[in-house]
């Protein structure tokens, strides 16, 4: 990786988590629930975008340093696991065990699933 | 609270360090054959290191004016782009079309019961500190 395309990569993580700053505030104001859903529909839409990138470069669609800084850079500064792992333990400590288990177990398939379909018809175009 | 320009730049700056943290760290960590070692290891790590700041910033004092921009700069903004969700889900993926699909089923199983039990560890060191820094030999220093 030449250090142009890493510096890059930096800035659309930031950009990425800004995105993930706003997109969460604003599904924060407008649905009101226990359940962290601004975490999820950000994970399950970050893992469809990249799963998209990563497809349309196994056949030279998209050149690599487009999805480290798309995909690696944005995507995984806009996606994020450790709010998601907080707000599971979260959900726990409030005897919420059922929530808790959907938001560890049931965003992971969905984000698996969703990552799996769009590499498809990424890599398929 | 999301629309503010300062606490977005704020969350871009320490989401650029963290992504670059993170992108160095996956160059340097080799995979263990089709276990995607240092995503495995940076998502854990990074949901302790969450955990540890919330509850020091929790126990600090209420989320305003320093507390906020600092818990925006490294919560929000650094471990947040340190880690990541995306990655996990399409590398699970890649391993299925791969041919390796327990792999990945024990390495998004490994990574959702580990990021919680770390994200509760660091949790509870959190508080630790808080409490140890709170011992009454240590006021007043």
């Amino acid at each position: 990786m030449t250090p142009a395309v890493f510096a890059a990569l930096c800035v659309a993580g930031g950009v990425g988590a800004a995105l993930r700053f706003v997109v969460d505030g604003l599904v924060r104001s407008r649905v009101r629930s226990v359940f962290p859903w601004g975490t999820a529909i950000i994970n399950v839409s970050g893992s469809l975008l990249l799963g998209f990138l990563t497809g349309l470069t196994l056949h030279a669609l998209l050149p690599p340093p487009w999805v480290l800084v798309l995909g690696t850079g944005m995507m995984g500064g806009y996606t994020t696991f450790s709010t998601a792992s907080i707000e599971t333990m979260r959900l726990v400590q409030e005897r919420e065990y059922v929530m808790a288990a959907t938001n560890g177990f049931a965003v992971l398939i969905v984000t698996v699933a969703v990552g799996f379909g769009s590499l498809w018809v990424g890599s398929s175009l | 609270m999301h629309l503010r320009w300062r606490y977005i730049g704020v969350v871009t700056l320490g989401g650029a360090a963290g992504t670059g943290v993170r992108e160095a760290l996956s160059l340097v960590i080799p995979a263990a054959g089709a276990f995607p070692t240092a995503i495995f290891l940076i998502n854990l790590t990074g949901a302790f290191a969450l955990g540890v700041v919330l509850e020091t910033l929790l126990h600090l004092g209420r989320d305003e004016g320093h507390r906020r921009m600092l818990r925006l700069l490294v919560g929000t903004g650094f471990m947040g782009g340190y880690t990541t969700y995306s990655t996990l889900a399409v590398g699970v993926a890649q391993t299925f079309t791969a041919g390796h699909a327990w792999v990945g089923i024990v390495y998004g199983m490994l990574s959702v019961i580990g990021g919680a039990a770390a994200a509760f560890a660091g949790i509870a060191v959190g508080a630790e500190i808080q409490r140890w820094r709170a011992l009454p030999g240590r006021r007043g220093r």
